[in-house]
């Protein structure tokens, strides 16, 4: 038999996961990046990593992990999968440690454990609290590795543009562009494995890394896959505005005990060491008495909204809250928390051992994406998908540290499905596929270059993600979706008459961009046409207007696809696999 | 009423790595919380030169903005640091920024740190697994272990040793610290350490350990506080050992 050749497109958790289960087969890789692998976003992430290992003796299971995940997600994931996850983060953790992850011990040497989000249990290993970086170095060595051996060759600051797809339908490689040369290239494989992370660029400021455009999941849709539950948005409760992005201060500070409040007075003056307890309101101990600071995130950020908002409660007439860690002795914080607290001084000055810290929500996770069956495969033959890319493992809202699991466990999966679709794959008919599609990418670069429109495609960005944050996020009525769509029209519209200040064609940043701006615009459209239509509330998608989850109605997929002639998504809906857990109401 | 503040940045430009450099001077209005990205985000919005010059927007290396994935090393008003965490409040002004010295200009502010990552597989800086199967829990670490590996594993290969070590140039070929502090990391770990020889062995002769001329520049700048210098006396030491045993094993 023909050796197979696996092309991976994105070198964060999923795709190093990957790319290491497909080069322990044997088989060759391809590992396409637009970064080194090593600065990929994973490293961003930060409390820690849930594995049901029951270390703390409180009768914790992978079922009440199962349950915990599809409860938080208020029933929207597909369970089947779901319960394959929960069951095998265990072995992964596992996994990770035997890769030299230095994971947090106890005093005999053990990994420790601790509390987050959605659950009542210590069900999360952590390294410090910057865990994403942590495993994200131990499967970048352990790719390094195959790559010394000659088993995956590495293509950083290369950028996916789009599948290379035969007669029929069927994907045989992808098209690429060095972000150098800006030479646009194609590459064969017999099967593609997708992990490009979230989409948080089109919300502007999120707290995703610059390359989570989610251009090359758009670009994906536009060719024909399906992208399901788009309209799932995940808003952290704890971020740090700033100018440039949204700072990401970790759930494990709450795990860890620090207590969210605000100065019960409008417009107390006061700094907030000198506000006594009789002047605070610690409204998520308040509301929600058996889960605490520790409620899942969707939950989280409405109630901040709604005291920011609503009660009009805030930090000195700011839309911010207290993030409170200051009760908790200054070696313990140091040595679980250290690396977000040294985020929060380098970027806002104050210590937050000494001093509460000044939050507010912020877009951080995409719990859709593109839609794939429970092997990791979307709907063209070929082409897998794992990690926040696809859309499987979360439902209607993400539980805290189970991202970095279905991440390394999609990638786990995906590899080696991705070598039994290849072995048995029929050749192609004929190869003009490869020139077609080459040469349909050099035009879109040709007319990109020759633009000689007014619109600067950073502007047109921050316009795009005002949009979206103002209208697509913790609280969404139809009059502004529907307007916010029309707005996107015209935002694709203006698109046409873009002008790149920088025509040259090496290391061009602002020509990539604009590319994946379009592809953005386009997704867009996705999200804000499935939240329209999905009259309920349901995990981080809260309409006040349906203010219920409706199982009646719209217990299932959403999910949408490119017609090309009408240039707009259009939408099916299919069925959700409750057939483990019963669906309940979700009452925190 | 005070006038508008300002801030002034002045830019060394290339465009491609053959290219003569040459400086641009841009001219943002100042507001709370700006830094080096984000000023430079600005620019991309309109990038238009102090003396009102159509230009393009700078190219630089970024992403993760919260300074851990080390891509947005640069010279700023000289010191080698991440762009990202460089608030403007805190900066004298013109802020000159400048592509590190020590690398391959690819354009503007992005240089080619590739080197860093093949002194990685030099010296096979990962732990040797037998596989990805569930073959049960790895070995017991002590908490006092895992704190002092832990700083360690925390390098985000942004290369600001390398660009302030004396001894990192062409002439000496040296690996530079991060790299030997890799080497700390991996043969202080239970599996890892079945690679101990031969990290020990890629340190030795040209490039190797012995370039260090303990300058100390390295710890300075390092921004994730890494006790670099303590690496490199270890891992010198263990050289030492490995070269004196292997001598009376001949």
């Amino acid at each position: 038999m023909r050796q197979p050749k696996i092309i991976i497109v994105g070198g964060g958790l999923a795709g190093l996961m990957a790319t290491i289960r497909v080069a322990e087969m044997g088989v060759p890789v391809e590992l396409f990046s637009i970064v080194p692998v090593k600065r990929s976003h994973s490293v961003c992430a930060q409390g820690g990593i849930n594995a049901a290992k029951n270390k703390k003796g409180e009768g914790d299971s992978p079922w009440i992990h199962f349950d915990d995940t599809i409860y938080g997600g208020d029933f929207l994931a597909n369970q089947t999968p779901v319960q394959g996850m929960c069951d095998y983060a265990p072995a992964l953790i596992d996994l990770l440690d035997r890769m030299g992850v230095m994971f947090n011990r106890t005093g005999e040497g053990l990994l420790d454990y601790r509390r987050f989000g959605g659950t009542l249990f210590n069900r999360t290993a952590f390294a410090g609290a910057t865990t994403g970086q942590q495993i994200l170095y131990a499967l970048d060595e352990q790719v390094r590795r195959y790559e010394s051996e000659g088993k995956v060759s590495k293509y950083e600051s290369w950028e996916f543009l789009s599948a290379v797809l035969d007669s029929n339908r069927t994907c045989r490689g992808i098209c690429a562009m060095d972000l150098r040369s800006m030479e646009v290239r194609t590459f064969p494989a017999d099967a593609l494995i997708m992990a490009t992370g979230g989409v948080g660029a089109i919300f502007g400021k999120s707290t995703n890394s610059v390359v989570c455009t989610g251009s090359a999941q758009s670009a994906l849709y536009q060719q024909g896959c399906y992208y399901a539950n788009g309209e799932f948005i995940q808003v952290h409760p704890t971020s740090i505005p700033g100018e440039d992005k949204l700072r990401l201060m970790s759930e494990s500070a709450r795990g860890e005990g620090g207590r969210v409040w605000v100065p019960k007075q409008l417009g107390d003056k006061r700094e907030p060491n000198s506000i006594p307890e009789k002047d605070r309101w610690y409204f998520l101990e308040e509301w929600y008495p058996k889960y605490g600071n520790l409620v899942p995130r969707d939950v989280a950020t409405r109630a901040i909204f709604k005291v920011v908002y609503e009660h009009n409660l805030g930090i000195d007439g700011k839309p911010m809250v207290y993030l409170d860690l200051t009760h908790i002795d200054r070696a313990t914080l140091d040595r679980k928390l250290e690396g977000i607290l040294e985020i929060y001084e380098k970027f806002v000055g104050d210590d937050p051992r000494t001093t509460p810290m000044k939050i507010f929500p912020g877009m951080h996770y995409t719990m859709g994406g593109l839609w794939v069956d429970f092997n990791q495969a979307t709907n063209i033959p070929g082409i897998f998908a794992a990690g926040e890319c696809e859309y499987q493992y979360h439902g209607a809202n993400r539980l805290g540290a189970n991202s970095l699991v279905s991440c390394i466990f999609g990638g786990f999966t995906a590899g080696p499905n991705a070598i039994r679709y290849a072995k048995n794959q029929q050749t192609a008919p004929g190869s003009g596929h490869f020139d077609s599609e080459r040469k349909r990418q050099e035009e879109i670069n040709a007319g990109l270059m020759k633009s000689e429109g007014n619109e600067n495609p950073f502007r047109l960005w921050r316009e795009l993600g005002e949009l979206m944050t103002k209208d697509c996020t913790v609280i969404r009525y139809n009059k502004n979706l529907v307007r916010t769509d029309a707005k996107l029209v015209e935002l694709l519209e203006r698109f046409r008459n873009i002008n790149l200040s920088d025509r040259s064609m090496w290391a061009n940043t602002s020509f990539a961009f604009t590319r994946q701006l379009y592809n953005m615009l386009q997704l867009s459209r996705v999200i804000a046409q499935g939240a329209g239509m999905r009259d309920e509330s349901r995990g981080a998608h809260y309409k006040p207007d349906f203010p219920e989850r409706d199982d009646k109605n719209w217990l299932k997929t959403t999910k949408a696809y490119f017609a090309p002639d009408a240039d707009e998504p259009k939408f099916e809906f299919e069925p959700v696999d409750v057939s483990l857990i019963p669906p309940r109401a979700r009452k925190y | 009423m005070a006038e508008t503040k300002s801030v002034l940045f002045k830019i060394r430009r290339q465009g491609s790595p053959n290219e003569k450099p040459h400086w641009e001077e841009f001219e943002l209005a100042w507001h709370p919380g700006m830094n080096v990205i984000s000023s430079m985000m600005e620019i991309a919005r309109n990038p238009v030169t102090r003396d009102a010059r159509q230009t393009t927007p700078i190219t630089y290396d970024s992403n993760c903005l919260e300074e851990v994935c080390g891509s947005c090393a640069m010279l700023i008003n000289g010191k080698a640091r991440m762009a990202c965490s460089a608030l403007v409040d805190n900066l004298e002004q013109p802020i000159k920024l400048e592509p590190l010295s020590k690398f391959p200009v690819v354009r503007d502010l992005a240089v080619d740190r590739s080197v860093l990552f093949e002194n990685l597989k030099r010296v096979k800086a990962w732990v040797p697994v037998d596989g990805t199967y569930d073959l049960g829990s790895g070995p017991r670490v002590s908490m006092h272990e895992q704190e002092e590996a832990y700083p360690l594993s925390r390098c985000i290969s942004c290369c600001c040793c390398m660009e302030v070590c004396p001894q990192f140039n062409e002439d000496t070929g040296f690996v530079g610290a991060a790299t030997i502090s890799q080497v700390r990391l991996f043969n202080t770990h239970p599996t890892g350490a079945a690679l101990k020889r031969d990290r020990l062995l890629a340190l030795m002769g040209d490039g190797g350990i012995q370039e260090c001329g303990f300058a100390q520049n390295c710890v300075e700048a390092c921004p994730k506080d890494i006790p670099l210098t303590r690496s490199i006396s270890e891992v010198g030491g263990s050289v030492m050992k490995q070269a004196i045993g292997d001598l009376f094993k001949r």
